[in-house]
Parts: structure tokens; sequence; C-alpha cells
């Protein structure tokens, strides 16, 4: 003999205190009885006294219309949602009650953090065995966690460009170093936009340090580092790419015009006196020019060494000068790599 | 030691007396770094070194410091996430003292690096209690009694809490419970304020 079955003994106050989003449906479909959970989320008793396939759209399985077909072959898991008069989602189970009716617990499933806030749920709704809170915990404990990473991560990488930004930035002059043009030009390479380069190279200038000291020379550098800035354009990169040599790379620009005007421009301001500490300097600057777009495939490299030669032919012809590689010139150094 | 105990009592200083005192504090002594980070690991003597700096330039006794950085956890409107996990507690004073024996397993949850010592809470009479727990640094029990005091305001419960002492590694707690509704309590709600 089977052991006597006790389960139908529970009344609606056991039921509310084990389940508080149960639902008791008659045989004829009808609502009994909700749990209080359930009626505080459905916004009052509306629900009690009504069909329950006027309230809850049955999503999954579908296709079932009464309470039998619900838990005559009862299947493990129920998607449906409360229509009227909230729309809410919920999981549940159903099994048969002695009467032919079903009892429907209910659970809000994977929206649960939304209708906790939405309905202002509090510990009290949820069974003490159910672990929703202990799961809204975890969440709030997870995002308290994860906020504190990410301002770690963002305060190291603001270290970071803080440390890469010292890298790339000389310290006498304010203007970015050599790493800088490689970058860039690498940049401008790898979006196929054309550039010139342009190296300037200081005249004059070891007499400068031997006659006044090395200060004067400081103030020479940095009173050509602001005469390159003011005269070219504001997306041009202006460097410092050695003791006295520096590199502009002009943006956009591939037609000898407007690199001339610039590079005219800075031998003019070059040529004024220079007020320096303990008395006034005078440098010039020769100046070599090339641009990517006489490369067939462009490299700094390349650039460099070309723009480095066509200074070099500035300074020999008589300084305060400027030369343009030509393309004839990159053409042969392509053939036999002596320019 | 985890940087969240040092990086509690750094911005318990910051918020409190302002972020040059906090400075002068990682001054005043060898070796603390100017910010703590509250995810990363810190060695365990800095711990004492930052308690100790903090009760000298604050000229504060050690345990009224940390008892006021217990306090703070819970009560200082900059800091909420201490405050609202320990809510989820228990819904009422009596339930959350209940609960205090799950604390280190509730925080391991949240924070799998961080090994509060075990703490358990006894009835020792009606509406009596005493929490024993382990020492997680010197001084320890002094920012459980900050902290459950603040806990209880947040109830709205009136009750006595005062610090019994330390034996064979163990601190006690003693606390009364006179009324665990004697005013309204602080607003708290299951679902988190939408940031």
């Amino acid at each position: 003999m089977a052991a006597p079955d006790h389960s139908a003994c529970l009344d609606h106050a056991a039921l509310d205190r084990l389940m508080p989003l149960h639902l008791d449906v008659g045989p004829d479909g009808v609502i009994r009885h909700v749990g209080p959970t359930l009626a505080k989320v459905a916004g009052g008793a509306a629900l009690e006294r009504a069909a329950f396939f006027d309230h809850f759209e049955l999503r999954r399985p579908k296709g079932l219309t009464n309470i039998a077909a619900l838990t005559d072959t009862p299947p493990r898991a129920l998607r449906l949602r409360l229509t009227a008069p909230r729309e809410v989602a919920f999981t549940g189970v159903a099994t048969r009650l002695t009467d032919g009716g079903a009892l429907i617990n209910l659970s809000f499933g994977i929206g649960v953090v939304d209708v906790v806030r939405d309905h202002d749920l509090t510990s009290t709704d949820f069974a003490p065995t159910d672990l929703t809170v202990e799961m809204l915990y975890l969440r709030e404990a997870q995002t308290a966690a994860m906020d504190e990473w990410r301002k770690l991560s963002e305060r190291l990488a603001g270290a970071r460009d803080a440390a890469e930004e010292r890298a790339f930035t000389d310290p006498l002059t304010g203007l970015n170093n050599r790493r800088t043009i490689d970058k860039v030009a690498a940049e401008l390479i790898g979006a196929r936009e054309a550039f010139s380069l342009m190296l300037v190279d200081l005249d004059y200038f070891k007499q400068v340090n031997d006659a006044l000291g090395h200060p004067a020379g400081d103030d020479v550098l940095r009173t050509v580092a602001t005469v390159l800035r003011e005269e070219t354009r504001r997306n041009d990169v202006v460097c410092r790419v050695g003791g006295d040599e520096f590199a502009v790379l002009m943006t956009g620009v591939c037609e000898t015009t407007l690199a001339k005007e610039i590079a005219g421009r800075i031998l003019l301001r070059l040529e004024e006196e220079i007020t320096v500490a303990g008395g006034m300097a005078r440098v010039s600057a020769s100046i070599g020019i090339t641009a990517s777009c006489l490369y067939p495939v462009a490299r700094i490299e390349d650039m460099m060494r070309d723009a480095d030669m066509a200074l070099y032919r500035s300074k020999n012809a008589g300084r305060s000068q400027y030369t343009f590689v030509t393309k004839d010139q990159v053409d042969r150094r392509g053939q036999d790599t002596v320019f | 030691m985890h940087g969240l105990v040092h990086k509690a009592i750094q911005s318990f200083i910051c918020d409190t007396y302002g972020v040059q005192a906090w400075d002068a504090v990682a001054a005043s002594a060898d070796n603390l770094p100017l910010r703590f980070e509250a995810m990363l690991s810190y060695c365990d003597h800095l711990t004492d070194q930052v308690i100790d700096a903090a009760a000298r330039h604050l000229a504060k006794p050690r345990a009224t410091l940390l008892e006021d950085v217990g306090t703070y956890l819970v009560s200082h409107p900059n800091v909420t996430a201490p405050r609202r996990l320990l809510r989820f507690a228990g819904s009422t004073v009596e339930e959350f003292l209940h609960t205090l024996d799950d604390l280190p397993d509730r925080v391991r949850l949240a924070l799998p690096e961080l090994h509060l010592p075990p703490i358990q809470l006894t009835e020792t009479g009606p509406g009596a209690f005493r929490v024993t727990s382990g020492i997680l640094f010197d001084g320890y029990g002094y920012v459980l009694v900050g902290l459950l005091r603040a806990m209880s305001d947040e109830y709205g419960a009136l009750t006595t809490i005062e610090y019994l002492g330390e034996d064979a590694g163990q601190i006690s707690i003693g606390i009364g419970l006179h009324d665990g509704r004697f005013r309204e309590g602080r607003d708290f709600r299951l679902g988190a304020p939408v940031a």
C-alpha cells in the first residue's frame, strides 16, 4: 500500500507562504486564488475570479486553451505572459489538483531584475528559499566590482597615455620627437594619404653654442620651435629629430607650391636675430623636402634619407635655402640605391 | 591584504578630512603609495602602517579611527555599495543579525579575493547577542563595531553595541537590541537605482 498522500491538505495561506507567485485555477479555468506577490505585480486583486486565459497568454507550449490540456500531460515548463492589466513575462510549472483544477507556480525568470525594480518588490515578496534576492545581491556586487575594475583600467590607461606622451615629446622645445614622425608617417602611408617631409637643419648653431654658451643655444632651439609651429599649419607635425635638426610632416601636401611657400616663410623668419641669454644670436637654416607621392611605395626611412640628401645640397649650395627631392632622383635610387 | 581595506581607509580620510589630509598621511610614512587601488593586493604590513599613519596624523586613537571607518563604509553618501550589499542580508535588523554568520561567504561571493575571518552570532539572552570574529588586522573589531552601529541606524533600530575585547585570536562585540523598529529606517529597494 502506498504511503498516505498529505499534499492536498495545504490551504491558501500555506501556499502563499511557500509560493507567493502561485495561481490556483479551477477546472473551469477561473482563477480561485492568487499568491500575494503575483497579486502585487498584477496590480491588486484583479486576477481573482477572472478567467485564466483572459489574463495569461501561453507562449510555449502554444495552442493550449483549457486547464485540462495544461495538466493532462503537463509540459516541463510553461512560458507565459500576463497581458492585463500589466505585461509581465513568467516561467511556470503546472500540476493537476484533485478536483481537476491546476496549481501553477510562477517565477520571473531572467527578467527578474526589471520586474523587481518596476514593481518595487522587497525580499519579503519572495519565499525565503527563493534565491532571487541572492541573485540580485550577486548582480549588484558584480556590478560594483566591475565598476572598480573599469575605473582601475581607466586610470592605468591614463597613466600609459601620459607616459607615451612624455616619450613622444622633446622636453626642451615641447615638440614631438623622431618616434612621432615614424608613427604618423606609418598611419598616413597605411591610409594612403599623401604628405611631404621637410628636414630643417640649423646653420651656425655650433657657433652660437660656442660663443654664447649652451643656455643661449637652448634659447635658439626654443625660438626655432616657435617659428616652425607658427609657420606650419595646424595639422602639420613638427618634431625635433636631432640636436639642431627638425622635421615637419606636412599632411595632405604633395605639390611643391605650398611646400615652397611654407619653407620660404620659415627661412625668412629664421634669418631674423634671436634674443638669447647673454645677447643676440643669428642663425639660418638649410632645408630638404620630399613628398610621399614621388615613391612607388613610400617608406619613411627612404624619405628621411632622401630629404637629408636634399638638405645637404642646400647646405653645399650656400645655406639658407631649400631643395626638393625630384622624381628622377627617386627613380634612379630605385635602380642603383645610390642617390 | 586586499586593497579594498586600504582603499577604505584612504577614502574615509579623503571624504571626511579632505584629499590634502590623505596626501599628508601618505607622505608621512615610508613606502605608503600615494593612492591605493581597491582591486589590487598589498603587503600585509602596509595595513598597520596606514592605520598608524592616519591615527598619528589625525591625532585619534586607533580604535576611534577604525570605528569611524566602519561607520563611514555604511553611512557616507559617497559609498553606496557596502550599505546596499549589507542590506540584502535581511529585511529587518533581527534578520540582518542572524545572517551575520554568512557575511564572509557573502563578501567572498562579491570579491573572491577578500577573505573575512569567520564571524558568529550567539544569542545570550532576550534581545542580547554576542558577535565573535577572527581578526583580519589589528583593530578589525572596531571596524565591525562602527559598521554594526551604522547598520543598526540603517534599520532604524535602537541598540547598544560595545567592543568587549580580544581573546585567543577572537574579538567579541556585545549587542543589546532594545527596539528593532525604534524609528523609520533608511529607504532600501531591492532594485538597484538606475545609474
